[in-house]
């Protein structure tokens, strides 16, 4: 067992998701079980290697500084669950 | 305070002024209708790639640069996780653990005093978008709405050492750090505008102690003032929290311009855990040191440069050269000036007194001002071939200042010219002479002073056109023959 259902809670806050005791079991589980095949990781001897910052041996893509097409506002709307003044609503926040 | 002292470092955003945003080409502009600025990238919509903005890093570079940190030669970008509406992917991009900037410093000067303020990093990261509460206050208000225009605008991030042991330091800090921005004009530099954004950490500690007191985070600084009155603030509370007896508790707190208040923002859902990690849509940067050289050498001279210039070149007074070089536009109004009439010092006089007075009493920043260097060298050459007189300049100074007319069109359009023909001057001095023989009594008895009363006199018949010298002159012939 790597974490506790505490650490399932905590994550989960982090995430703003509320679990079902059975579903805390349930994560509990699959996340141990992730964190097991990380162990195997674990054990390679990296003394000595560069951490990887990327995937891909690719650097430095950047493009320059030019306007490019905005989204028309019923298309930048079109998803919000409210809106108000041409404004995504949000309920209260703290 | 007495016995405690206090240990004040400052977080800084900067936005930059690039045409894009930082991972897409949206409009950087301030204002706009809501939500008009944003594309799929700055929406942060399922499938989208961000590309990073050349012009933000070469900015980014350059801010470095001019605080003198050292440039990475390796540097990433990471997520910074967490759940806020103005965020539209529920992390910010940023950087973490590599930082575009490392280990710099500037120096301040507070009273007469100069300090060297470390400088822990510069960062870059995308602005997050604009809340309207529904509501008073953030707590009582019912919902929010969110416009992201602001999201994914490029920020710096400058973080000090904990070095400020006062309000006025940081304000000296602050105060040079936009200075600086400014001069290698990356950013406007605005804090009423939003484009200089500063939160500040304080603590308190017995003078002689080496340990960090438990800080609290001061948000919501608004203008130079908020940054200092919320400090001293701050200080104080946390002192008599102390002598009360009382522990500090590591907190969020925003100033209230209005009650002069520092107010804690802690909520019982805030957990501070942003479970950095690197950004896997961005590509890693590798800095090229000849990329970094050139825009070293592309730096312009900075505040501090120019001002030791001014003084040991140009003869200025320290206090003058200090607040001539404060902003650059003003020392470049300044520049452009001594370089068409190289009279240091009276430039600078004119700058010091006139234009800092008219500018004060507008509440104006020089580019809004009508004056132009070319007009205020005119004017201070017709002064010194006695076509006006020093305070017929004044008049015309504000009046350049007002309309931004040529300062000779001024004087002729007024009739404003200095009068030094000695006929005309003498038919002056004749007359109130005539007119006042008391003070030619007084003068005669030996009263020098009674003198003054007369030029007032001739200087009040001619509308303080007639030139000074030769009213001296004339009057004191006068005199003297009687």
């Amino acid at each position: 067992m790597k974490i506790s259902i505490k650490d399932v809670e905590y994550v989960a806050l982090l995430s703003r998701l509320e679990l079902t005791e059975a579903e805390k079991v349930e994560q509990l589980r699959e996340l141990n079980k992730i964190l097991d095949s990380m162990e195997v990781l674990n054990k390679v001897d990296t003394s000595g290697v560069e951490p990887l910052a990327h995937v891909l041996p690719i650097y430095n893509v950047l493009r320059e500084d030019e306007l490019r097409a905005t989204l028309p506002k019923e298309k930048v709307l079109q998803n919000a669950p409210e809106e108000d003044e041409g404004m995504f609503k949000v309920p209260k926040i703290v | 305070m007495g016995q405690y002292e206090a240990v004040i470092g400052l977080e800084v955003h900067v936005e930059l002024k690039t045409k894009t945003k930082i991972f897409c080409g949206c409009p950087t502009e301030f204002g706009g209708e809501p939500n008009t600025h944003v594309c799929p990238i700055c929406l942060g919509l399922p499938g989208v790639l961000p590309v990073l903005n050349k012009k933000v890093l070469e900015y980014a570079i350059k801010a470095g640069l001019a605080i003198n940190c050292s440039i990475a030669e390796f540097s990433k970008f990471d997520r910074k996780n967490y759940f806020y509406p103005d965020l539209t992917k529920a992390f910010q991009t940023s950087q973490y653990d590599l930082p575009i900037a490392e280990h710099g410093h500037l120096d301040i000067n507070v009273n007469g005093e100069i300090k060297r303020i470390g400088i822990t990093r510069l960062h870059m990261e995308e602005d997050a978008g604009k809340l309207v509460h529904q509501g008073d206050t953030i707590s009582s208000s019912f919902s929010s709405l969110a416009d992201y225009n602001r999201a994914g605008v490029p920020l710096v991030e400058i973080v000090s050492e904990p070095d400020l042991r006062s309000a006025e330091e940081a304000k000296a800090y602050l105060e040079m750090l936009k200075a600086i921005i400014e001069y290698i004009d990356v950013s406007d530099v605005k804090m009423e505008q939003g484009s200089l954004r500063c939160d500040a950490n304080i603590s308190i500690r017995p003078v002689g102690s080496k340990e960090l007191g438990t800080r609290t985070e001061v948000k919501n600084l608004n203008s130079f003032r908020s940054v200092q009155r919320a400090i001293e603030y701050e200080i104080q509370r946390q002192i008599d929290q102390v002598e009360e007896g009382e522990r500090i508790i590591q907190e969020t707190r925003t100033w209230d311009e209005n009650k002069g208040v520092t107010l804690s923002l802690r909520s019982k859902e805030e957990a501070h855990d942003y479970r950095y990690f690197p950004e896997p849509d961005l590509t890693p940067l590798v800095i090229s040191r000849d990329w970094v050289a050139e825009l070293k050498n592309g730096l312009p001279e900075l505040p501090e440069a120019k001002k030791a210039r001014l003084i040991a070149e140009h003869g200025l007074p320290e206090y003058d050269a200090g607040v001539i070089t404060s902003s650059r536009a003003l020392a470049e109004f300044y520049d452009k000036t001594v370089c068409i009439h190289p009279d240091y010092k009276g430039v600078s006089n004119w700058i010091m007194v006139e234009l800092l007075k008219l500018l004060n009493a507008e509440n104006m920043e020089i580019s809004e001002a009508k004056i132009s260097p070319e007009g205020l060298a005119k004017m201070l050459t017709m002064i010194e071939k006695n076509i006006i007189s020093g305070k017929i300049a004044k008049q015309v100074f504000e009046e350049m200042f007002n309309t931004g007319k040529d300062p000779e069109a001024i004087v002729k359009e007024k009739g404003l010219v200095q009068i030094s023909d000695e006929g005309q001057i003498n038919s002056i001095v004749e007359q109130v002479i005539a007119n006042n023989p008391k003070s030619v009594e007084d003068f005669k008895a030996g009263k020098e002073k009674s003198i003054g009363f007369l030029v007032g006199q001739i200087m009040k018949e001619t509308k303080g056109q007639a030139n000074p010298g030769v009213v001296n002159k004339l009057l004191k012939d006068k005199l003297n023959e009687l």
